[in-house]
């Protein structure tokens, strides 16, 4: 195992050309599964305030000119 | 109306394709995960050393996938840019501006890995031959048509014009391809031709082709996530999206 690693002395180029791929692949993966959970959230506040406003205008109708 | 083109308009309507891709997302990442497993056992363990090149070699398995996958996203990127300039197909605009990043990080490892390679390989970490200047100037590109996407306001006339950069862009797609022959690099020529042959031990083959497989897979589930994540936000007034964000409140 140590021998299979150290790659006969390529050890260091061929580990960080496999670490760049992992990285770059695994922040590309990511990336849309944080925009997608912020856009829901986003849109959930935008809903709550907007029903809790109907709300409110429903039971104080002269409160809103 | 013909059946082809009817499935054509159903699956460009944004909830219809939101659920069909939410549909294939897992099996994709699943099938990727397991081909890009094998294929990196393969490549890296199954393998024999590279009679001139050593271990070294090995850095193919991740550098030659990339490269052909960052030409593959860019035309991608270009047809369905095409489709939704000519068309103005909502899903091919977000499509195209979806498969920008993608093929703009697998161009960016390609890149780097092949800077890495070129070191024990060539003596140098980077040189301004033909075929390292092209794919440079296609990370560019990339970086041009996210910018350009991420400077406009409208969503939309965003896209058209990104697509537009995109489609100018496309000129560079057969300078890469065919810099290897048309001047003399330090990069090596062409090794694998699927129609005419291969010019490489078929126990280093089938790893590669199995990782070309898997990065296909990859890019095919990385722009479904990316543009239903997209979808959501361009159409986030319509009541299917809203319905879907009271749907998930409680989950």
């Amino acid at each position: 195992m140590p021998d299979w690693f150290a790659m006969h002395g390529y050890a260091g180029y061929v580990w960080s050309a496999y670490a760049i791929f992992a990285i770059v692949i695994a922040a590309d993966a990511i990336g849309p599964i944080l925009r997608k959970r912020r856009t829901l959230s986003a849109l959930r506040g935008r809903l709550t305030r907007e029903s809790s406003r109907a709300a409110r205008a429903a039971a104080a109708p002269e409160s809103t000119p | 109306m013909n059946p082809l083109l009817l499935w054509f308009h159903k699956f460009g309507s944004p909830p219809y394709f939101y659920a069909f891709a939410g549909r294939w997302l897992p099996w994709l990442y699943a099938l990727a995960l397991i081909t890009g497993a094998v294929g990196f056992y393969g490549g890296l363990v199954m393998a024999p050393a590279d009679y001139q090149q050593g271990d070294s070699f090995r850095i193919m398995y991740v550098h030659v996938p990339c490269a052909w996958m960052g030409l593959f996203a860019y035309a991608f990127m270009a047809v369905n840019g095409f489709i939704g300039l000519v068309w103005r197909i909502k899903l091919s605009e977000v499509l195209a501006m979806a498969a920008a990043p993608v093929g703009a990080a697998f161009t960016f490892i390609t890149l780097a890995t092949g800077s890495i390679w070129g070191k024990p390989t060539w003596g140098t970490w980077w040189t301004w031959d033909a075929r390292l200047t092209s794919e440079l100037v296609m990370l560019f590109l990339y970086f041009g048509v996210i910018g350009l996407n991420g400077a406009i306001e409208d969503t939309r006339q965003a896209a058209r014009a990104a697509s537009f950069l995109a489609l100018v862009g496309v000129v560079n797609l057969p300078i890469i391809h065919y810099s290897v022959q048309w001047w003399n690099t330090l990069h090596q020529a062409q090794t694998v031709n699927l129609l005419a042959g291969s010019k490489i031990d078929a126990r280093m083959l089938w790893p590669l082709l199995l990782l070309a497989l898997a990065t296909h897979v990859y890019f095919f589930a990385s722009v479904f996530a990316r543009a239903r994540a997209a979808l959501l936000e361009l159409e986030a007034g319509k009541e299917w999206v809203r319905q879907l964000a009271t749907e998930t409140a409680h989950a």
